[in-house]
């Protein structure tokens, strides 16, 4: 058997560990925490907190549907362009929902399904 | 000794079997795989994507002359089942993203499964269509209407055999429901009732009524601010309809009893283990944060993933787990820089086996770990193209976590944290494992000789 168990631990064997692993376990978190400080020392001492968690529940937010559709146009290199009617003077053809470019959604098949 | 011992009882040596997907490095992001699952026979493995697609494959009926031979998985369904869209009240966009999906108990001829995106969840119809109807008095075969004038006589339209289609359907729409994302979707054993879990909230749905749902759980506190733990996973108890069991960030995991209160914001359990404060950093709290929970298929455990392990729970056992594995344990010395590039934050899943002897997580360099609890030996595999000949042997892979680096193994330092598998699964019979890599879907099998 050439596979080493790795940290296998059962409930009933915790109290018996070796104490020295987990010590060596916790001060190499501490030393990188340590790094982290030094890098960012504004970093709030609370990392699992509101300021996280907000952010995390705040996905995808936009500014309003014109901000959203200016960061899909970038993000496929491409700014959405108006069909221009040739028969329309500017000015002369108030838009409506249905003039404006949509997001196209992909109707392109999944790789897996080839 | 190439290929080693593996994990999966008795020895179980893995091969390669199939992998499907494009094989160029230029990944588009729709491709990303987000979710695998078998259904309840095997027969059936569904994937999502980013880009709101479902593939669905199917394996092949057993070649009776050669009952040894390898049964292979092949494109059954594909078809897009969510599309994305934008709030336009909250000014939130609304991702195409599949998180999950989760297929129903087979009733009669057709498929059931239940896909969700950040937002809504819908119950998909697959079914199949071998025959049908030619004949008809008032249509040509190709569907134009004859002159009735011409008609002198009249036949009976029979169903003639046509090639196989397979056609999904969208059944239910469940919309409307989830203030914030959406991150379970678990079927009940009743077979008439489904949770859905996000962030803050746990709502209970039937599968025939989409206007309406249950909130079973809310942890939203009054003041934002004071928002310290959100949900991250959830799931019914597989035989007891009343139970069901969520996750938290904090590394918690609640048990509820639907029979004790209508709101269970209450637990029945609460399952924790015991953490020395003096121990505590920075980073604790995070790696703490459980991104997947799975019973057992007995019922009797649990098992959790969080960041860096992988623990078993005893149901009857709130204070302890009864088994600890370390996912990839030479992590810890590199947390500043997993912070620093998110990857500390990335979500594994985690499986059991149909015996329950054996459970699989993924990690990152495209390694995932099979963890043998009655064996009491674990395994790190790989998934790459490099070990992607038909039926060859999975070698075992070393990661060397410092000091002086043997031959074959990877040093941490060279591993590509670009290259994670976050998703698994595993066939409930056989021994048969899909394994999703970012935009490759492997399918191993168990060698046999």
């Amino acid at each position: 058997m050439s596979e080493d168990v790795e940290g296998v631990q059962t409930g009933e064997e915790v109290a018996e560990e070796p104490k020295e692993p987990e010590t060596k376990m916790i001060s190499m978190e501490k030393a990188e925490e340590a790094k982290l400080k030094a890098k960012y020392p504004n970093l709030g001492s609370k990392p699992g907190g509101s300021d996280f968690l907000r952010k995390r529940l705040q996905k995808g937010k936009y500014f309003d549907s014109g901000d959203y559709n200016m960061a899909k146009a970038t993000k496929n290199k491409q700014l959405p362009v108006a069909s221009v009617e040739k028969t329309e003077i500017t000015g002369d053809h108030i838009p409506t929902p249905q003039d404006l470019p949509q997001r196209k959604p992909s109707l392109v098949a999944s790789k897996l399904a080839v | 000794v190439a290929g080693g011992t593996g994990a999966g009882g008795n020895d179980v040596q893995w091969c390669f079997s199939q992998v499907k997907g494009a094989i160029d490095d230029d990944v588009a992001e729709a491709d990303i795989i987000s979710t695998v699952e078998f259904n309840h026979s095997g027969e059936l493995l569904a994937t999502g994507d980013k880009g709101g697609r479902v593939v669905i494959f199917q394996q092949e009926t057993e070649n009776k002359c050669q009952p040894l031979s390898r049964s292979e998985y092949n494109v059954y369904s594909t078809f897009q089942s969510h599309e994305p869209e934008f709030d336009y009240l909250k000014s939130l966009e609304i991702e195409e993203k599949i998180n999950k999906i989760r297929w129903l108990p087979q009733k009669n001829a057709a498929q059931f499964l239940l896909s969700t995106n950040d937002k809504t969840i819908k119950l998909w119809k697959i079914s199949e269509r071998d025959k049908r109807p030619e004949g008809y008095n008032l249509k040509e075969e190709d569907g134009r209407y004859r002159d009735s004038t011409t008609i002198t006589t009249l036949r009976v339209p029979v169903f003639r055999p046509m090639d196989l289609m397979v056609e999904a359907s969208p059944r239910r729409i469940f919309a409307n429901a989830h203030t914030y994302h959406i991150n379970s979707i678990s079927v009940n054993s009743d077979n008439e009732t489904y949770l859905s879990a996000d962030d803050l909230r746990i709502n209970l749905w039937h599968l025939e009524i989409t206007d309406r749902s249950f909130n079973i759980v809310d942890i939203k506190p009054a003041n934002m601010e004071d928002l310290t733990e959100v949900i991250t996973a959830a799931e019914f108890h597989p035989h007891q309809c009343n139970t069901f069991v969520y996750s938290s960030s904090k590394g918690t995991i609640r048990l509820c009893d639907m029979r004790a209160s209508a709101l269970c914001d209450r637990h029945s359990k609460l399952f924790e283990e015991p953490e020395d404060p003096s121990n505590r950093s920075f980073f604790s709290e995070i790696i703490s944060s459980i991104s997947d929970v799975k019973f057992s298929h007995s019922g009797r455990y649990m098992m959790t993933r969080d960041y860096l392990s992988v623990k078993i729970w005893d149901l009857n056992m709130e204070n302890r787990p009864v088994e600890t594995y370390q996912v990839h344990e030479y992590l810890r010395s590199k947390l500043c820089s997993l912070y620093e590039n998110d990857c500390i934050f990335d979500k594994f899943e985690c499986c059991w086996n149909g015996n329950d002897s054996v459970v699989m997580t993924g990690s990152y360099n495209n390694f995932f770990r099979m963890l043998d609890r009655s064996q009491r030996r674990d395994v790190t595999l790989e998934a790459s193209r490099e070990s992607s000949k038909p039926r060859q042997v999975l070698k075992p892979r070393r990661v060397c976590a410092g000091g002086k680096r043997k031959k074959d193994e990877i040093s941490v330092d060279s591993l590509d944290f670009n290259k994670k598998i976050l998703h698994t699964a595993w066939h409930p019979q056989e021994n048969i494992i899909a394994v999703a890599t970012t935009n490759n879907l492997y399918i191993f099998q168990e060698k046999v000789n």
